[in-house]
């Protein structure tokens, strides 16, 4: 368009002649509150669409508008989406940030940049486009609050352009996401054509990245976690649900909500099949759901950390009076005030042996968003196995972030709903007895208020077996010794892991939730870059089944890679582990509020193996300084 | 839900056909004395006469002297003895996810007033069908006496402490929250405290009752003013509360020049014969300055302080199904294939 752009151009790196086709990220850093999320899914939808696998990542503030976010695409030909550490493509929308984020740069990266902000003077190892935002939008519209928010759209179009992505495919992720908004629509491709026909005009192709067509995504969907959560909370058949809005949790209730809104009215008289409300605090959202778990409803929460502490004492509780629950704790970053809107696995130990007294609880660990959808029926049908508070140990990573699944499978399975004593078998043991342990694996019979059995009062610890009022020695140390034995019953019934084992005497990696994904390049790169051939256990619950002890048995030494400070799954293992096996474990955490990468894990694991320290703290620097 | 049998001759039973034994519970492990024991008396006295199944009630409570009540009556209901200061809470779970059961709930002054205000506060603005009892005697007697927040300003601790913050009146604040009925009694008034229960009963929607219950062991001295002798002298009965359930005839004792009738959801006539004043439960405004200008001449008015019989109550607001939600069959409850394919098509 002016000949200051073309100079600009020339500025940048020589001219490359590699092609680097389906595996690069792309970073778009904007002001938060800037409307740049449908330009970033529509850019993710449309790579999707052309059969590329692609996985997004939202690194946002604790902030509703002005500080910076940065959301990350990554299109990988091999399937790999966990977080890729290095930017390949950076569109530079914050001035704020912009200086910073250039200068981060690898060498050979390109920056898609707002032109006034005159970035390619910065270096010139990087390839840069300069893009005027405001002179393209101008024709486009008047409005100045519609220029805001078209705006983003810019950069989808100047990106379609650089990396061949189809322009049809994005114009048909611009209609999946703003649905029938004829006028929106029209506006939105204005932009996205302003910013392709730019680049065509003005702006060569420099930089090495182009995305092909592939058939890698056929048939598949692309969903959040808590999403995935909320519909297999549907389909398990939830009645009750107690919450309490926290991030990054509330999406989960939220979806639930409008799911059950549409899918679980009764047909006949169109009342709810469901009851959700929106309690108080954590505490009353617990409370409300053992409530309705006591008298025998399908009930759950979904929370992160701080909600989940306050929840601690509720769920010794239940623990005691073993009353079913479902607890999804989304996990996050520390206290309110820590990095609430960054992602972790720091709940684990907490979470494991939540509340007061001798207390511990099966916890259930997607890493996917299917095991969203699936462990959500598997956590109510053994929460009312077990009688116990189940819960579901998700993160931010997982539950706000963009996954690709294949379509989730219809529940072919009737619910568990545990040992309900009805009168067949009230004649066959005799005499009810809540807390007696009739079949031997720790799980007593119960039964529920209005189900025509005999009642009983409900308490705490001091009780007997037949629910009396008791502080006897025996009968509490009895007590505590069938809920031992039924934790033992819940190693038969919690999810196995999943297990990759090489020939014996190998280096093992145990993880857990999304650091799986990490764990997959990984341990390709250790293959390829290091001939490091490893075994691999994804642990899927907790309690630990045997499958555990078996593999730490069959290595030599076992890698425990985790999203926390102090490993935390690995002291849990050393809980259990005999001294032998104990020797085995190292750790490899990952604790930087950011989602763990496969290189990471590789650079600290190599360095293990040739006898260095363990030094896995990520100096990233995708964060804010001051604001609020 | 309750066939009524046929009654033996010579014993007492009530109109479903239950003696009074069916309405009791353990035996209590409180003082000898406690007025807690009178109000557990009194709600026997009230579900035996409402002629209530008790497996259709379920019991609550928190945590504290107050709290292990629910042990002592109705033993053949589903009791919970939750934890301190949140049996709203789990009550509110168990109401919503069964609607057939009658609740009662068994509170403190301190399990309410302190450690469980919040969870009080959010169960009287949703108006849950439940009864709600607080057995007040402003203290805690089972961490041995120490003032609780309904204690008033210069009672005195045994060890002659005073108390120098002034107390929350839980009445004021259930209806001002509201809760559609607020009563307040006195556990040395069975009459009055037997027909408040029945009343309760008979209502849909939260019902609030504090009780002065006068703690014997740690609260029951001059310097209290929730001891027996301060509330005996004190109580200032705003009308004597009648109740005629629906399935009784109403007395024709009472003169209609003198009482007020209000029709309760299921037909039943609460009749308030005025003694000092024109009293009018519906009124709000006049409750609450009645609850003010009493509270001022240090005493407390007791009665029905305010019912409203009509306010939507939370189930209603829910737009739940008639039938508990707990006992909901898979079909009911899970969607079929094609919702999950719609569902599945819409991330595609």
């Amino acid at each position: 368009m002016s000949v200051t752009d073309a100079a600009v151009q020339e500025a940048g790196p020589r001219q490359r002649t590699e092609r680097i086709v389906n595996d690069f990220a792309i970073q778009v850093a904007t002001v938060n509150g800037s409307g740049s999320q449908t330009a970033n899914l529509v850019l993710l939808r449309s790579i999707f669409q052309m059969g590329v696998p692609v996985g997004g990542k939202n690194m946002f503030p604790s902030n509703i508008a002005g500080l910076p976010t940065w959301y990350t695409i990554r299109a990988s030909a091999k399937g790999y989406v966990g977080r890729k550490k290095e930017v390949d493509l950076l569109v530079a929308m914050n001035p704020e940030t912009a200086r910073e984020d250039v200068l981060s740069l690898a060498p050979g990266a390109a920056v898609i940049y707002d032109e006034p902000l005159k970035l390619n003077v910065l270096r010139d190892d990087v390839v840069f486009y300069p893009i005027p935002f405001d002179k393209l939008m101008q024709p486009i519209t008047h409005d100045a609050k519609l220029r805001r928010l078209v705006r983003n759209m810019v950069y989808d179009g100047a990106l379609s352009k650089l990396l061949s992505i189809d322009m049809g495919q994005m114009e048909k992720a611009l209609r999946k996401q703003l649905g029938k908004k004829q006028k929106a629509i029209e506006l939105n491709m204005s932009a996205l054509k302003a910013g392709f026909d730019y680049v065509e005009a003005n702006l060569p192709k420099q930089d090495p990245f182009v995305i092909e067509p592939m058939d890698k995504t056929t048939g598949m969907i692309l969903i959040e976690g808590n999403a995935a959560a909320a519909i297999g909370c549907m389909m398990a058949g939830v009645t009750f649900v107690g919450w309490y809005p926290i991030t990054p949790s509330s999406s989960l209730c939220e979806s639930l909500i409008d799911y059950l809104k549409k899918y679980r009215r009764d047909p006949d008289t169109g009342k709810a099949t469901y009851a959700v409300i929106q309690a108080e605090d954590e505490l009353a959202a617990l409370g409300m759901v053992l409530g309705a778990g006591w008298v025998g409803a399908r009930a759950m929460t979904s929370s992160a950390g701080p909600g989940i502490s306050l929840m601690a004492e509720f769920t010794g509780l239940g623990y005691y009076a073993e009353i079913p629950a479902v607890i999804f704790d989304v996990q996050r970053c520390g206290p309110s005030t820590g990095l609430p809107t960054r992602t972790g696995q720091q709940d684990i130990l907490s979470t494991s042996i939540l509340s007061h007294g001798d207390t511990k609880h099966p916890l259930l660990l997607p890493s996917s968003v299917t095991e969203c959808y699936t462990m959500a029926m598997e956590a109510f049908d053994l929460a009312e196995q077990m009688q116990t508070p189940v819960f579901v140990m998700s993160d931010l990573d997982l539950g706000m972030n963009t996954w690709m699944a294949k379509p989730f499978d219809y529940p072919t399975t009737p619910l568990q709903r545990g040992k309900r004593l009805d009168a067949e078998t009230l004649k066959r043991v005799g005499q009810f007895a809540r807390y007696r342990d009739v079949d031997g694996d720790g799980i007593p019979y119960r039964t529920v208020a209005g189900d025509g059995m005999p009642a009983y009062f409900t308490r705490g610890s001091g009780h007997n077996e037949l629910a009396q009022y008791s502080e006897r020695a025996e009968d509490y140390s009895k007590n505590l010794e069938r809920l031992s034995r039924k934790f033992e019953t819940a190693r038969t019934l919690v999810p196995k892991p999943d297990v990759e084992m090489l020939a014996k005497g190998t280096v093992g990696i145990l993880a857990y939730g999304t650091t799986h994904w990490a764990i997959v390049e990984s341990r390709d790169q250790l293959r390829h870059e290091a001939g490091l051939e490893t075994s691999y256990l994804r642990l899927r619950a907790y309690p630990f089944t045997p499958e555990v002890m078996q593999f730490i048995d069959a290595c030599d030494r076992v890698y425990v890679v985790e999203q926390n400070r102090d490993s935390q799954m690995l002291s849990l293992l050393r809980m259990e582990c005999s001294p032998a096996h104990i020797a085995k474990l190292r750790a490899i955490p990952h604790y930087a509020g950011l989602p763990i990468d496969g290189r990471s894990v590789t650079t600290d694991l190599l360095r293990q193996e040739r006898g260095e320290p363990a030094v896995a703290i990520e100096h990233s620097r995708l964060g804010t300084v001051g604001g609020d | 839900m309750s066939t009524p049998a046929q009654p033996a001759p010579g014993k007492k039973v009530n109109r479903i056909g239950l003696e009074p034994v069916a309405y009791r519970g353990s035996k209590t492990t409180l003082c000898a004395g406690c007025g807690h024991n009178a109000i557990t008396e009194r709600i026997i006295d009230a579900f035996f006469e409402m002629g209530i199944e008790p497996t259709e009630v379920i019991k609550l409570s928190g945590i504290g002297c107050s709290s292990k009540s629910p042990a002592y009556f109705l033993n053949g209901s589903h009791g919970f003895n939750s934890v301190h200061g949140r049996m709203p809470s789990v009550a509110t779970g168990a109401v919503v996810s069964n609607r057939k059961m009658i609740a009662i709930g068994i509170s403190g002054d301190g399990d309410t007033g302190a450690i469980g205000i919040g969870q009080f506060v959010h169960l009287m603005r949703r108006n849950l069908p439940m009864i709600y009892v607080i057995e007040d005697n402003g203290c805690y007697g089972l961490t041995k006496g120490q003032f609780s927040p309904t204690a008033d300003v210069g009672s005195t601790l045994k060890t002659g402490v005073v108390n120098d913050l002034p107390p929350i009146d839980t009445c004021t604040l259930a209806i001002e929250l509201g809760a559609s009925f607020v009563a307040r009694s006195f556990s040395g008034d069975p009459k009055q405290l037997k027909a408040i229960l029945k009343a309760a009963l008979s209502h849909r929607g939260t019902c609030m009752i504090d009780v002065l219950s006068p703690c014997v062991t740690f609260n029951d001295h001059d310097g209290s003013t929730k001891s027996y002798s301060y509330a005996k002298d004190h109580e200032e009965p705003l009308a004597d509360v009648s109740f005629v359930p629906f399935f009784e005839d109403i007395n024709v004792d009472y003169d209609p020049g003198t009482t007020t009738a209000v029709t309760l959801h299921n037909g039943s006539k609460l009749l308030l014969s005025k003694l000092a004043e024109d009293y009018n439960p519906t009124d709000k405004h006049r409750a609450l300055s009645l609850l003010r200008e009493t509270t001022a001449r240090e005493e407390f008015a007791t009665g029905i302080l305010y019912v409203e019989p009509d306010k939507q109550d939370f189930l209603d607001l829910l737009g739940i199904v008639d039938e508990p939600l707990a006992a909901l069959d898979t079909s009911r409850v899970r969607p079929g294939r094609a919702a999950l394919d719609e569902i599945m098509e819409s991330f595609r």
